[in-house]
């Protein structure tokens, strides 16, 4: 069988050359940095930041700023459901710092070994009720969510504020007022669970819900002349906590500074101006 | 290395272009290399069973079923008479109707889920009229038959027509001399001679409405049991329960195995004689 002799030869040939590219590809060693070692430490290069949905337009503002203080660098910004850019990164993504919309998603990254420090909460959020332009379903209050009717969006279980939800309607049940049931109400108006907020804000800008629950945060300008929002008491509130951690990527000392810069006080102006409460 | 050139006095020699296998070896690894690591992944066969066990799972496997069933009836009963239609008109409109069906099978899915919400949704310029009757479609498992339809049916129709294409016109004209109506010409001629094409047109849809996942997401929402399909649950699932991601995907894969063979079957069955009677 000389045929299957060749055949066989290229095969392992092929796997061979495969292989190779496939580890050239994957595991791009980071060089020395000689600067670095002599004392002086320079941020360069291609920085990849995993943050969640909630973080889009405020991340893409601070990154700005950050390559401007860091003249060639440049930021790697990529947004998802925390619990999906964390179940990424366990997965081998590769990523030099991962910012977390809540505490849960951060602690299962830590225990998962991808961090490389440990995490610092950098930003605060609360939550509102939205809905369509001129809210025609008339939701005036957190209470209206349990009317029989109502379309509701919520995010999936998951994702931290599809949690937060649930902890509010929980805390909203023991309140006067509200009836032990609320969660059960709301939760059977529930027509969705999407995967990340910013798809929940969409549909209810489209008019496809009654109403949904988000960060105040997601309400930005591109989407508040669509949307009528309705805030929640501040006892009933969920504080939700935004941690950020440099992850063991392909540039530890860009990922640093850039977890630096988020904490230091150009990023905090630039968060806030966002909507976000400081830490 | 005996390959010498190959004898003259056999005609169905063909010369193997070996300065290929290099690169074709590299292609075929790669494609296999994926499916090879799921199912890698899957050969703790205890967890899987144990994963397909869940109510997540099964609420998508009965609602996948379901829609997917849905889908094939409408494309059928839909999709025949439009391709015979196709198959049997000339002109310019005949033209532009048969581009137009096509269209869903190269368009992204993402494009027919916003399509299909900025049309049926409740302020859409269809479902605004509907919802004043009180017919809501989005979020529904409506909604998910209807997304399916809209990306699968092209495939039955385009398949069909090629079918129906190819019936010589003289059989059919043989039959109207006898007498036939066109009900029956269809039925017992055009049919049976188009029935390779029709059903593998079939199996094509059903597959791909099965793996639909993007134009779901966006027109339909992902609730459990309710719109969550199998490709949407292996999203969700991916991110809290790995196995029961891992567990749907491997099914899927089998299903779409099966769909490969049933296509090679029908396509042999082309080639043999179809009248037995």
């Amino acid at each position: 069988m000389p045929r299957t002799g060749v055949a066989a030869k290229a095969l392992a040939l092929a796997g061979i050359v495969l292989t190779a590219l496939f580890a050239g590809a994957c595991s791009r060693p980071v060089p020395p940095d000689p600067r670095a070692e002599a004392g002086r430490v320079t941020v360069s290069g291609e920085i990849t930041v995993f943050a969640a949905s909630s973080l889009t337009e405020a991340f893409r503002e601070i990154g700005a700023g950050f390559e401007a203080a860091n003249p060639g660098t440049r930021l790697n910004l990529n947004f998802g459901g925390s619990s999906t850019l964390r179940a990424q990164l366990e997965q081998g993504a590769r990523a030099d710092v991962f910012a977390s919309a809540d505490e849960v998603q951060m602690s299962l990254a830590v225990k998962a070994g991808v961090t490389a420090s440990d995490p610092a909460v950098f930003a605060r959020n609360r939550l509102v009720i939205v809905t369509p332009r001129g809210n025609p379903r008339q939701i005036a209050s957190l209470e209206d969510l349990g009317r029989p009717g109502v379309k509701l969006l919520l995010t999936a279980p998951g994702v931290p504020i599809g949690q937060y939800t649930l902890d509010l309607f929980d805390r909203a049940a023991r309140a006067p007022g509200f009836g032990t049931d609320f969660r059960a109400r709301a939760e059977a108006n529930v027509v969705s669970r999407e995967e990340n907020v910013r798809q929940l804000v969409a549909k209810v800008q489209l008019g496809e819900a009654d109403a949904g629950v988000c960060y105040a945060t997601d309400v930005t300008p591109s989407v508040r002349d669509q949307l009528t929002v309705i805030q929640i008491p501040d006892g009933l509130q969920v504080s939700s906590a935004y941690p950020l951690a440099p992850t063991r990527g392909s540039n530890p000392v860009g990922g640093q500074a850039f977890a630096a810069y988020v904490l230091s006080p150009a990023g905090q102006a630039v968060l806030q101006r966002w909507g976000f409460l400081p830490p | 290395m005996a390959s010498g050139p190959a004898p003259l006095n056999r005609a169905r020699t063909t010369r193997i272009p070996w300065w290929a296998s290099a690169p074709s070896t590299l292609l075929v690894v790669f494609l296999i290399l994926p499916l090879a690591g799921l199912l890698l992944r899957a050969a703790n066969l205890d967890a899987m069973v144990r994963a397909l066990g869940r109510p997540v799972v099964l609420d998508a496997l009965r609602l996948s079923l379901l829609t997917t069933l849905a889908v094939l009836v409408l494309s059928v009963v839909l999709g025949s008479p439009l391709a015979l239609l196709l198959a049997r008109s000339r002109g310019p409109l005949a033209t532009a109707v048969d581009t137009l069906v096509d269209l869903p099978i190269v368009l992204p899915p993402a494009v027919a889920g916003i399509a299909l919400l900025l049309t049926l949704g409740r302020r859409g310029v269809l479902g605004g009229v509907l919802s004043v009757f009180g017919v809501e479609i989005p979020f529904t498992t409506g909604a998910v038959v209807l997304a399916e339809l809209f990306v699968a049916a092209p495939f039955y129709v385009r398949a069909a027509r090629s079918g129906f294409l190819a019936v010589p016109a003289e059989v059919e004209d043989a039959a109207r001399v006898d007498g036939a109506s066109p009900w029956q010409v269809f039925r017992a001629v055009s049919v049976p001679l188009a029935a390779p094409s029709l059903l593998g047109g079939a199996v094509l849809c059903w597959a791909r409405a099965l793996g639909e996942f993007g134009a779901t997401i966006m027109f339909a929402g992902s609730f459990q049991g309710r719109t969550q399909t199998m490709p949407l649950a292996i999203y969700a699932a991916l991110e809290s329960d790995l196995d029961a991601a891992v567990a749907t995907s491997v099914l899927l894969l089998l299903a779409a195995l099966a769909v490969l063979l049933f296509l090679r079957f029908v396509t042999r069955g082309a080639t043999t004689p179809l009248h037995r009677s």
